[in-house]
């Protein structure tokens, strides 16, 4: 057992400030343990989210030390032992009270988005799609919706463009949709105008705080962007286009 | 005395309980049918447990092996379940599986291919051939996004979020609402709706070594108890038997099955392959004699026998606690489960890439390299709230359940992969049983405003008590009392002790004390399910205390092994007049005749 200091920020959103707790850490602790062994023993009220308690969920994100990340697989030893830690809310969200955040307006994102419409089945058969189709897709849908990369994402963290850009999150789920084999629905006009996807200058924070290492910018959001610019601004395609009338 | 014109009121048809995959599928099909619908869930959307589900849906598809049809299934559920299943629900789900799967693909989800390009199944615990549709060991985070999308694009599905239900509301004998609040302000809402349907999971975290979240609290049950319903079966709690053991405090979360079912084997202490040793006779005509001829099956040889750690869940589970019991464990306490002796590298972290990165980051161990130590982990309720086999309707009129929360479907035991598929089936069937039940009434029930005030009283009086018992150590109190005598293996002595030290707890309860505000205060959240969490520990010590036999996953010391005599009885619970707890001990209906001709067919005559 060892003696550890915790700088959790205490408030809501008329304010707060830091309070200072310590307590004694068990071998293979992470932050969230810590978090509930101070809420169980010293402060009842600390407001805190948390779940699966397993990386699975995406419910306990908050910052620890100036870093994005799951405080359920953050392990405590991983801190010098003489250090403090210091653990905020995640900044791009309105904070509710202590740790816990609004983050419905990630809810009203995914509602904008045309959701999947699989092409009819033939002859009421199974659909075949091959293993190696599929493999970018399910990379994709590993999002445990942690929100993360929306909280590092600089358009919406420190250019506060919310009402103009869905974020990394929604780029992939997009991504997800436009790239699934049985899709026949068209996102890329909306991807432009309404999503805002010209607003990404691919710095790649998001991908850089995934817990699933999904890699958005370069497998999700550029191709995305690709197909963005493939359709509104290669001169040979959109004259193809207008002869053939194709979507696509 | 609350003014209940003052409160803040919500009117649909439906409203589910619970945002898992019965509570998504459930208010699915509601919406489908036409029914204004509301889902009531504790944690943000796409949160619920089912995300924790890893190794995948049971379903007869017959991709991986042609030879499976839904007969077979029901004949590994049956068997899995010690034939205490409920025989209807049972048939229901194995005919049904395979549409609820195919659905899910027509709504978004991406299973793992076949060479073929069709949905892939793996081998698990009790299921005759490679039947659970999977994507990687993440199928449940799979299941819930699909049906969290769809549902939110459906315009009559209204979901409240971080709102908690605290007690049911009833005109007369049938449903007319709910009472519930939400977490971040605290206040109070009023529900009213002609049906409820409870998809609240079960109550693991009664228990300090489990594999669920902090949302298991038997909410649930005892919303259905205080509201008149009987739950059924709850002495049959299972343990999953590979849960974490090192560190401490990641104690209990789950290590898939899936690891078993691609090749991963139990060693004790002494590196024995201990689990040739514990098949028991019904299982071992169908299992391999030897490592060699488990081996042989693995790689898709159909004239061999499954390897022993394949049998269910309860027998696993008791073996690995004989051999922690005699000395024979893991320096942790558990045994080993090897995988990284069994399949390469590379295809490990391809099929269990959350299980690499779980072992990785939270016990600095990697998998494909050490064997990893594991041991049993409350894991699933099989009893539940009792309810129609066809309609998933409770005794009381309006109100539904489905998914862990009710009970019958698994009878003593489930097969791994039958739960991610039991929320689909039951999920949609509560759905239409809601509908059928909706139009069947004539007048809207009313609201009866002695009740809605009682609830809220109840709650605020928690905050509002000048002193009393931190809830948390409350909680902690009953975990150990429950980790204690009401574990794997059971006694009527400890049972006995149970029952006193719960009637302790339950004095301590009353006198529960939730400091601050009611704004997002997890004190005062904790301290409102205490009530659930003993109703739910003291149904399953009662009823385990009645069934002197050994079952499934109810093992009694003192009464060994399966009495045929209580074949023939399931255990009810339900409320008193006077508050108390009443067990009956209730005789099941004979089974319909060609449903047990299938249960207790050889398995060659069902595979033509």
């Amino acid at each position: 057992m060892i003696e550890r200091n915790f700088k959790i920020w205490r408030g809501n959103s008329k304010g707060g400030d830091f309070v200072n707790y310590k307590i004694s850490i068990d071998e293979g602790m992470v932050v969230l343990d810590a978090l509930k062994l101070i809420q169980a023993d010293q402060a009842n009220d600390l407001g805190l989210r948390w779940n699966c308690k397993a990386g699975k969920c995406g419910s306990c994100s908050m910052e620890i030390n100036g870093k994005p990340k799951l405080a359920c697989m953050d392990r405590v030893t991983d801190y010098k032992e003489d250090s403090q830690i210091t653990v905020r809310p995640v900044k791009t969200f309105p904070v509710i009270k202590d740790l816990v955040t609004d983050l419905s307006w990630n809810y009203e994102q995914n509602k904008r988005i045309p959701p999947f419409k699989p092409k009819p089945r033939e002859n009421g058969a199974k659909y075949r799609m091959q293993q190696e189709d599929v493999d970018r897709v399910q990379e994709f849908r590993k999002c445990i919706e942690c929100y993360l990369c929306q909280n590092v994402c600089h358009i919406l963290r420190d250019q506060e463009k919310k009402n103009k850009f869905v974020g990394p999150r929604f780029m992939i789920r997009l991504a997800s949709l436009e790239m699934h084999p049985l899709d026949t629905e068209d996102r890329i006009p909306a991807i432009k105008n309404e999503y805002g996807s010209g607003y990404c200058n691919i710095t790649k924070c998001c991908t850089e705080v995934c817990p699933e290492s999904i890699k958005i910018t370069d497998n999700g959001i550029i191709p995305i962007k690709e197909r963005v610019v493939d359709r509104f601004y290669d001169p040979v395609l959109k004259l193809f286009r207008v002869f053939s009338g194709s979507k696509k | 005395m609350i003014d209940i014109k003052e409160l803040q009121t919500f009117e649909h048809d439906v409203i589910v309980v619970g945002a898992g995959g019965s509570g998504l599928r459930a208010a699915i099909e509601c919406s489908v049918q036409g029914m204004s619908t509301a889902v009531v869930c504790k944690s943000l959307l796409g949160k619920a447990h089912t995300v924790m589900a890893e190794g995948g849906v049971a379903a007869s598809l017959g991709n991986a092996d042609a030879r499976d049809n839904w007969k077979i299934h029901f004949r590994d559920t049956m068997r899995g379940g010690k034939f205490l299943n409920d025989w209807k629900m049972a048939e229901h789900h194995a005919k049904e599986a395979a549409d609820r799967v195919n659905e899910l693909e027509e709504w978004g989800a991406v299973f793992d291919r076949t060479k073929d390009g069709l949905i892939n199944q793996r081998n698990f615990g009790g299921h005759r051939y490679p039947r659970l549709a999977h994507v990687g060991d993440r199928t449940g985070l799979e299941i819930i996004r699909t049906l969290q999308d769809y549902a939110v694009h459906r315009e009559n599905i209204k979901v409240y979020m971080e709102c908690t239900a605290l007690g049911l509301l009833k005109d007369g004998e049938r449903i007319s609402g709910l009472i519930a609040y939400w977490r971040d302000s605290g206040e109070f809402i009023l529900f009213k709706a002609k049906a409820v349907i409870l998809a609240t999971g079960g109550a693991g975290r009664a228990w300090r070594v489990t594999s669920n979240s902090w949302e298991y609290t038997g909410d649930g049950y005892a919303l259905a108890y205080h509201a008149g319903t009987e739950l059924i079966n709850m002495e049959f709690t299972q343990f999953h038997p590979t849960g974490m053991v090192w560190p401490h405090s990641v104690k209990g979360i789950l290590v898939t099955e899936g690891v078993r079912g691609d090749g991963g084997i139990l060693l004790n202490s002494e590196k024995e392959r201990f689990m040739f040793r514990y098949v028991p006779e019904k299982f071992a005509p169908e299992t391999a004699d030897t490592e060699e001829e488990g081996d042989r099956w693995l790689a898709g040889d159909k004239t061999a026998r499954r390897p022993p750690e394949l049998i269910t869940r309860d027998e696993v589970a008791r073996a690995i606690t004989k051999e922690i019991n005699e000395g024979r464990g893991s320096p942790h306490g558990g045994v080993f489960l090897d995988i990284a002796t069994r399949i390469p590298a590379e295809k490990i972290k391809k099929k269990l890439p959350s299980m690499y990165h779980q072992f990785k980051v939270l016990a600095n161990l990697d998998i494909t390299k050490e064997p990893m130590e594991v041991g049993p982990t409350l894991h699933y309720f099989m009893g539940g709230v009792r309810v129609d086999s066809d309609t998933q309707m409770s005794r009381v009129p309006g109100l539904f359940a489905c998914g862990e929360c009710s009970g019958g479907m698994h009878g003593s035991n489930r097969l791994g992969g039958n739960s991610l598929s039991d929320i689909l089936v039951f999920g949609r069937l509560a759905g239409l049983g809601a509908k059928n039940y909706v139009n069947s009434l004539s007048n809207k029930p009313n609201i009866d405003a002695s009740q809605v005030n009682e609830i809220i009283k109840n709650a605020t009086d928690i905050l509002n008590r000048e002193s009393g018992t931190n809830p948390y150590l409350i909680h902690e109190d009953l975990q150990d009392v429950m980790n204690r005598y009401v574990n794997i293996v059971r006694t009527e002595e400890e049972l006995k002790t149970a029952i006193l030290e719960l009637e302790r707890i339950k004095h301590g309860a009353a006198k529960v004390k939730a400091v601050g505000a009611s704004q997002y205060n997890p004190g005062w959240h904790e301290a409102l399910s205490i009530g659930n969490l003993l109703i739910s520990a003291e149904a399953v010590t009662l009823a385990a205390l009645m069934r002197e036999e050994s079952r499934g996953a109810h093992t009694r010391l003192d009464f060994p092994g399966e009495r045929d005599e209580w074949l023939k009885y399931i255990i009810t619970i339900s409320k008193n007049k006077d508050g108390s707890m009443k067990i009956e001990k209730i005789e099941r209906p004979s089974p319909p005749k060609e449903l047990a001709e299938i249960a207790y067919a050889k398995i060659e005559e069902l595979e033509k």
